[in-house]
């Protein structure tokens, strides 16, 4: 049992990484990477709402669409889930701590959007996970999105004040970037056998 | 097919009424008091008193951090008006941070100016209109006068004129709170 979670939590945080080997998630990891503060609060954000939305989406295939005979409509029950829980976590948020909920801003909303949740709602229902499995599922792959993007982030700052030739500045050097942190990450891949 | 309705149906109340439940249960912050406060400011949003704005005035002076006679552009009035409010004695404004003036507005001297886009980024009400290398000019209506687009100006073609008459104070707290709004959203 302790095996087989910290495989699952090995396997999505460095191996089946979301970003880079799933490449799920990739619009709020281009999207806010250029300032580590904003990325560390993104990572927050995202770690709790994956895990979160993978329990509860779990919860749900099992005990509403499975017995209903309707696990043909997953995608959309998953997505109201999805959204339904952001939202509440927002209003949650902005009552309890109007602080944070400042410091996440906009990055909050735009978590019901990140496919990388709906992924993870979908793979636990097709690698058959139980519901302890899917809570790990969710925090690992939550994990392991926050670790890519506040490196990232890290990354994309320095390169900022790097000589970047004229063509390369912006979005491109930011995609060759990511694309040699995940030929980096391909090194975990032999580590887990998903 | 109907078991697929229905389920799908059900799923989406409840998730309807876990959301009206967690509203009812969390009611979004807005302390009344704040927004009494912030009503008798004159929402200038000058941050002559230390703070980015009219509303994080309002909060430090609702939180007791901050004391009531810090808003220079309010002056006397707003100062008796708060203490009349809070119940407590009216202080002399605090001169350090700035002298009582009459209502102003900017206006630019639209044959000096360059178009740099300098006192655009510097206006908190956004209040004034151009582009880079263009002429830019002041919305008399929505300039408050807080006098942020003055130092920033390289060509000193900003100047403020007596406003022609009382800025409303409705409309410029309605602006305040839509351009919250954006903020938050």
């Amino acid at each position: 049992m302790l095996e087989q979670g910290l495989l699952i939590l090995v396997s999505t945080v460095l191996a089946n990484n979301f970003v880079l080997t799933r490449f799920l998630g990739l619009c709020p990891f281009m999207g806010v990477s250029n300032k580590i503060e904003g990325a560390m609060g993104m990572a927050l954000a995202t770690m709790f709402v994956l895990t979160l939305a993978s329990v509860s989406s779990y919860l749900v295939y099992q005990y509403v669409l499975l017995p209903l005979n309707i696990t043909y409509l997953a995608t959309v029950s998953f997505i109201l889930i999805i959204a339904a829980l952001v939202q509440a976590i927002e209003l949650i948020i902005r009552s309890q701590s109007p602080l944070l909920h400042r410091v996440l801003g906009i990055y909050l909303p735009l978590i019901t959007t990140n496919c990388a949740v709906l992924g993870v709602a979908l793979l636990n229902v097709r690698q058959q996970h139980h519901l302890f499995e899917a809570a790990l599922f969710g925090f690992g792959a939550g994990l392991g999105f926050g670790i890519v993007l506040v490196s990232f982030a890290a990354l994309r700052e320095r390169i900022e004040r790097s000589p970047v030739p004229e063509p390369f500045k912006g979005a491109p050097i930011a995609l060759i970037t990511a694309g040699i942190m995940a030929m980096a990450f391909m090194g975990f891949t032999g580590m887990v056998k998903a | 097919m109907l078991s697929a309705i229905l389920g799908l149906s059900l799923l989406a109340l409840t998730l309807a009424a876990l959301l009206v439940w967690v509203a009812r249960r969390f009611p979004a912050d807005s302390d009344p008091l704040v927004v009494e406060i912030e009503t008798l400011l004159p929402q200038t949003q000058c941050a002559q008193c230390g703070y980015p704005g009219c509303r994080p005035y309002a909060e430090a002076i609702a939180q007791g951090h901050a004391e009531i006679n810090r808003c220079p552009p309010g002056g006397t009035a707003t100062i008796q008006a708060l203490a009349d409010l809070l119940g407590c004695e009216a202080k002399p404004l605090d001169e350090s941070l700035g002298e009582e003036k009459p209502p102003l507005v900017a206006i630019i001297d639209e044959a000096s100016c360059i178009g740099c886009k300098l006192c655009i980024q510097a206006c908190p009400v956004d209040a004034i209109l151009g582009a880079a290398k263009r002429m830019h000019t002041v919305i008399a209506d929505e300039c408050t006068g807080c006098e942020l687009c003055i130092p920033p100006c390289p060509v000193d073609c900003i100047d403020l004129i007596p406003a022609p008459q009382v800025a409303s104070l409705p409309n410029a707290l309605k602006r305040a709170q839509r351009i919250q709004m954006q903020v938050r959203a």
